[in-house]
């Protein structure tokens, strides 16, 4: 018996797939190069999605299971897309005595969400971070990869109302 | 490449930086970015090249200049420094340049924050371009590699560093010359060198600003510890939140692949030694050394018992070498001046210098290197600053959610491994976070309890369990409902989670507890048995809606 599985080819024509694949071979098509691979899936489409997790798995050869347990056990990972903004509060030990919960408080009332989830129309996503390193800015939030510091609530309402009404 | 041909390279790079009679320098690390430092940068690039004057005014982007809190900085000399400068103030910074600084702008710099560290792991941050390689060597960058491979033995580099006594700036404090010569009697055709760039506690930054302003300089004590330990290949594992350190280390590891000072045959010797990134994924248990290998290899990032050690079984099952990056910075100058000279600096048992990341309630937050051995009130009153809006100091936080509040009684006694850990702290990765009054123990207790019972992995139960019943009952505490027999339970779990945990994440989780408990004890009193809090932090819910 031949241990030789034919790769898989990729979900669809999508041009992103071969960004992916070039990670993997870049990997040599080894195990252990899952994270690497779910890294760049994520880079190319945003998320992790069944469809993707199942691609990478068949082509790296390891169970789904394993390639599902790598995706939910780092929290970077998400299996959802996130909305058209992203609104990351960060939580580190600097911000957090400096005002950050009270930042996160005024937020989730406006949106009525909590953090992880996105506004029920797709257009913002909350999240937090464990510490982004910029504590001499403390408290800090990171609007679409911008990172904005000495936060107060006023300015963080204004900004998410920018958006809510673009 | 040989010695000559670097030493080339370095004459090149001089004579063309002799030729710029005048000098910008601007920050370009994470922190002034953030407050749109290259907005600044090119704004003098415009007003430069719009006065004609590019063949002898250099704007150059440099690496963190430590102070922060007041960016975007600029630098003219070694004495005139500018802060929160925007792009506007161009045209002013460079009329000036000729006559007397710009007064609205000007930082002092004669203030304890400058005058007082000693700069080692940072003595490039902030002077060179961390995008180029030639402005490294010619900061007698490689040098110190070239002297190893030429000079040396591998036996005599790790002699040298043991004689340092430097110890592991990732937390724990492991003598690096054990731990080196540990792995380089270990037998094996193939070992690895690991550089542990996770750094996961929250309010630590020394990592992300030395691979964002002098990137080279990690690369090379990686490659001097691959030559004394015998080592071909190694691995940066840097977390996937810091993108720009990422890119920077990319950019770095290319050119130094270009030039020959990694692949094979290194220097024209036997040596050869190639090199990877590997990005971390927001788990920070992967900062502990097995869970970070199970990362490398591709698998969920979880610990396993040790022995067998990193160092005799580590990545894909040969020896392995892990130091912190902070360690890898310190090798080059080591290696360049001795042992010895490095010996001299720091308290009897922790040698050299540390880098701290100073933040939270104090004047002056930002990145300083400081001798080991100084005390806290000279971190905290001179370094710092003191304390902002005329509050008391209550206490200062390091060693992350591994390590403890130092109340104002510690404040007189000296920052190193040892003294750290008795006062019920650690030195952990370098951290540190002041607290005034308005801070609440309980809550901040409860807030590192939160993180370590999100960030437990799961594998033993004592931690995954543990982590969680505690953080339930210092909520009960906010929330003014514990019992004396819920703070005799919290008593009775901080004392299972340190001695039955698999890692160093569950048995350190108590250390914020146990160290508030003993310092701050008053304040859990007023929290159980008087339902108040002291600092008006901690507010009870209505009674409807209590847990």
């Amino acid at each position: 018996m031949s241990s030789y599985v034919a790769k898989p080819s990729p979900p669809n024509a999508d041009k992103r797939w071969k960004l992916v694949d070039a990670t993997m071979r870049r990997q040599g098509q080894q195990q252990r190069g899952l994270i690497e691979t779910l890294h760049t899936v994520q880079e190319a489409f945003g998320y992790l999605d069944v469809q993707a997790l199942r691609y990478v798995a068949m082509s790296l050869r390891v169970p789904l299971s394993r390639a599902y347990g790598v995706a939910t056990f780092y929290h970077f990972f998400t299996l959802k897309p996130a909305g058209e903004h992203t609104c990351v509060v960060c939580m580190g030990t600097a911000c957090y005595i400096k005002g950050a919960p009270q930042l996160l408080d005024a937020v989730q009332r406006d949106l009525g969400i909590v953090p992880g989830e996105t506004t029920s129309d797709k257009k913002i996503s909350l999240l937090t971070a464990r510490c982004l390193g910029s504590c001499g800015l403390a408290p800090a939030v990171v609007y679409d990869q911008e990172v904005a510091g000495k936060v107060g609530t006023p300015a963080i309402r204004e900004h998410l109302k920018k958006w809510t009404s673009a | 490449m040989t010695p000559e041909e670097l030493d080339e390279i370095a004459e090149t790079e001089r004579q063309a930086q002799s030729q710029f009679t005048q000098r910008v320098n601007v920050c370009v690390a994470a922190g002034c970015l953030s407050c749109q430092s290259q907005a600044v940068k090119d704004g003098l690039d415009r007003e430069v090249k719009s006065r004609g004057t590019q063949d002898h005014c250099q704007v150059k982007g440099v690496g963190c200049m430590g102070l922060c809190s007041e960016g975007p900085l600029v630098s003219t000399s070694a004495d005139v420094l500018y802060k929160k400068v925007q792009a506007e103030d161009s045209a002013a910074i460079l009329d000036s340049l000729e006559g007397e600084p710009v007064s609205r702008l000007l930082c002092r710099t004669d203030i304890p924050f400058f005058q007082r560290q000693k700069k080692i792991v940072l003595e490039n941050c902030g002077v060179i371009d961390p995008d180029r390689l030639e402005d490294y060597v010619a900061a007698n960058g490689y040098s110190s590699l070239m002297k190893a491979l030429t000079e040396m033995t591998p036996r005599e580099v790790v002699e040298q560093v043991t004689k340092s006594g430097l110890r592991g700036r990732g937390g724990a404090g492991y003598p690096t010359g054990l731990k080196w010569s540990t792995v380089s009697k270990s037998v094996g055709t193939q070992k690895y060198v690991i550089c542990n760039a996770d750094e996961g506690d929250p309010g630590a930054f020394m990592d992300r600003s030395v691979l964002e302003s002098d990137p080279h300089r990690v690369l090379e004590g990686m490659l001097i510890a691959a030559y004394a330990v015998g080592a071909t290949e190694g691995y940066i594992y840097v977390r996937a939140e810091y993108p720009l350190a990422i890119k920077r280390l990319r950019t770095a590891i290319r050119q130094a692949e270009r030039l020959g000072l990694l692949g094979a045959n290194i220097c024209g010797t036997r040596f050869s030694f190639r090199m990877d990134l590997r990005l971390g994924a927001g788990a920070f248990v992967c900062g502990e050394e097995t869970a970070l290998i199970a990362s490398v290899e591709g698998n969920r990032g979880t610990p396993r018992p040790r022995p067998p050690y990193p160092a005799m079984e580590g990545l894909f099952g040969a020896p392995t070498l892990i130091n912190n990056v902070e360690t890898f910075a310190n090798i080059a100058p080591i290696i360049r001046n001795g042992g010895e000279w490095y010996a001299q600096i720091g308290t009897e048992k922790s040698k050299g210098t540390k880098v701290f990341a100073l933040a939270g309630r104090v004047e002056n937050t930002g990145l300083v290197e400081v001798p080991m051995g100084i005390s806290l009130r000279e971190m905290v009153f001179e370094i710092g600053g003191g304390i902002p809006d005329g509050r008391k100091f209550k206490a200062v936080q390091t060693g992350g959610p591994s390590g403890g509040c130092l109340p104002s009684e510690c404040l007189d006694m000296p920052v190193d491994y040892e003294s750290l850990t008795k006062a019920g702290s650690i030195m952990g990765s370098g951290g540190m976070i002041v607290m005034d009054e308005s801070s609440c123990m309980v809550d901040v207790a409860k807030y590192f309890m939160d993180f370590c019972m999100t960030e437990s992995c799961g594998k033993c139960i004592p931690c995954r369990v543990g982590t969680y019943q505690m953080h339930r009952i210092l909520t009960a505490i906010g929330n003014m409902t514990a019992t004396l027999q819920d703070m005799k339970m919290l008593e009775e779990l901080c004392d299972l989670l340190r001695h039955t945990s698999l890692c160093g994440l569950g048995q350190s989780a108590p250390n914020p507890v146990l160290s508030t408990l003993r310092s701050f004890a008053e304040e859990y009193r007023a929290h159980v048995e008087d339902h108040r809090c002291p600092a008006g932090v901690c507010v009870a819910p209505p009674v409807g809606e209590r847990a």
